[in-house]
């Protein structure tokens, strides 16, 4: 049997549809292999920023690579509803830190400049608002908010409605989408690879695993290295409300169809996706605190996802030495990162090969040798 | 459009209140989506992303469609609360304004 796709993507996830809807505009014959509707799906239960400040201590090229994205994301906007008629409701107004204390608003401060500081750091914008400062860009915050840092990169989108409308380009731009095709196992064999799942064989010149948490399982069949855990994270969203917030707040966002989500938590408990009373709590007493008002507005559910952690936080973006075609894209930040992986990344792996500043992303930098 | 499969009984007794300003008579065990059916309101909001015309669909606390200011208070589970003398109870149009 001949080849039946250039290339085969690994997940349907944000990630994956994202990277096939780009392959497939550079003209490539795309697979996308997917689990079924009782897949993890972190795509379901993310927060949805397209988020910049705070980001790339320890990795400059992480916030270059974010800043690329958040750059391009109006591009991906204007792409997929042209596409699909979907808007996605991406804005980019700017964003806020919050900081309940004088301390937390000089340590987040701090934080900032640390970033900036390190060499090769793409610089962005911040600016440190006090209580007075803050209340005049948004009236309604409670006096327990001690200030914010505002960067004018941060935005969000509806990340529901991105998902179906990454899906829906990609099949209109004539990729193969493949549900119930959960692959069990990759063979490299005469220069292509045969991925087998549990509808049977498909057979493709590239593979690209975007498999979100599977890809730790996927990453060695092909010779790389995918150390990632997951981490999670539990949001709360309301009932829907006139527009009052115009600018995303780290742990809080008002929607484009005007329901409030409250989140970022941040918890190590294994691939357990259960709601914690303990953490809704107190993320709800934090909300309260930001806009006191809020206390009088519906819960309307809680739910909670797994980010795809790396050891150090920061994506893997890999290419295999002993499986030449072989590529793993795997990243917590799938929506932000959304725009670089339909509009940047499918080029390289056309191309095969990932450019030389995404060498910072390889796997290869867990393979330290542990001290004696 | 909407009828009562029987008539209020005398030992029920009656609950007036008002719906957008005007007095509706209703039986002690309705429920607020039920009584405003019965008296003829059908729109109990519109939708707060396409603005069409929404009213009660499951009448048992699940679906979230008979959403009604009842005494001041905005997206109200009509079908989930009993009528009391004397309350008022209003239509919404839109998103509830929350912010102060």
């Amino acid at each position: 049997m001949g080849r039946d796709f250039d290339i085969a993507v690994v997940g349907g996830g944000v990630v994956g549809s994202s990277i096939a809807f780009g392959l497939s505009l550079l003209g490539q014959k795309v697979v996308v292999l997917d689990e079924g509707d009782d897949a993890t799906r972190p795509s379901r239960g993310n927060f949805a920023l397209v988020w910049i400040q705070g980001k790339g201590l320890g990795n400059p090229q992480y916030s270059a690579w974010s800043q690329q994205s958040s750059d391009s994301w109006s591009r991906l906007a204007t792409l997929l509803r042209d596409t699909t008629g979907i808007d996605v409701g991406f804005e980019r107004r700017g964003g806020f830190m919050p900081a309940m204390s004088e301390d937390e608003l000089a340590r987040i401060t701090a934080q900032h400049r640390k970033v900036l500081a390190q060499p090769g750091m793409p610089q962005y914008q911040f600016e440190v608002l006090d209580h007075a400062a803050l209340s005049r860009v948004l009236p309604h915050i409670g006096p327990d908010v001690a200030g914010a840092t505002y960067c004018p990169l941060d935005g969000h989108v509806n990340s529901l409605r991105l998902f179906r409308a990454l899906h829906e380009s990609m099949l209109a731009a004539g990729v193969a989408y493949r549900t119930l095709h959960r692959v069990e196992d990759i063979a490299r064999r005469q220069g292509e690879f045969a991925m087998r799942t549990e509808k049977g064989t498909i057979r493709a010149g590239k593979v690209v695993l975007a498999a979100g948490h599977a890809n730790a399982q996927l990453a060695p069949l092909v010779g790389l290295n995918a150390p990632i855990r997951p981490q999670r994270g539990q949001i709360i969203v309301t009932e829907r409300v006139a527009p009052f917030l115009h600018h995303p707040i780290l742990t809080l966002r008002q929607t484009d169809e005007g329901t409030v989500m409250i989140g970022d938590s941040l918890e190590e408990v294994g691939f357990d996706d259960r709601v914690g009373h303990g953490i809704v709590s107190t993320m709800a007493d934090r909300a309260i605190r930001i806009f006191p008002f809020l206390a009088d507005v519906k819960v309307v559910r809680t739910w909670a996802a797994l980010r795809v952690m790396s050891k150090d936080g920061f994506p893997i973006y890999d290419q295999s030495e002993t499986a030449p075609g072989a590529f793993l894209a795997t990243c917590h930040s799938g929506v932000t990162l959304s725009a670089a992986h339909v509009l940047a990344l499918p080029e390289m792996i056309v191309a095969g090969q990932l450019s030389e500043e995404m060498g910072v992303f390889s796997g290869r930098r867990f393979d330290v040798p542990q001290a004696a | 459009m909407f009828r009562r499969l029987r008539d209020r009984t005398a030992t029920s007794g009656d609950v007036a209140f008002t719906i957008d300003g005007k007095l509706v008579s209703a039986d002690a065990e309705d429920s607020v989506a039920a009584a405003a059916l019965a008296s003829g309101v059908l729109r109990f909001r519109t939708s707060t992303v396409s603005g069409e015309p929404r009213g009660p669909y499951c009448m048992m606390g699940v679906c979230f469609e008979c959403l009604l200011t009842i005494d001041g208070r905005p997206n109200q589970q009509a079908c989930m609360v009993k009528v009391r003398p004397g309350m008022r109870v209003e239509t919404q149009s839109g998103k509830p304004s929350v912010a102060p």
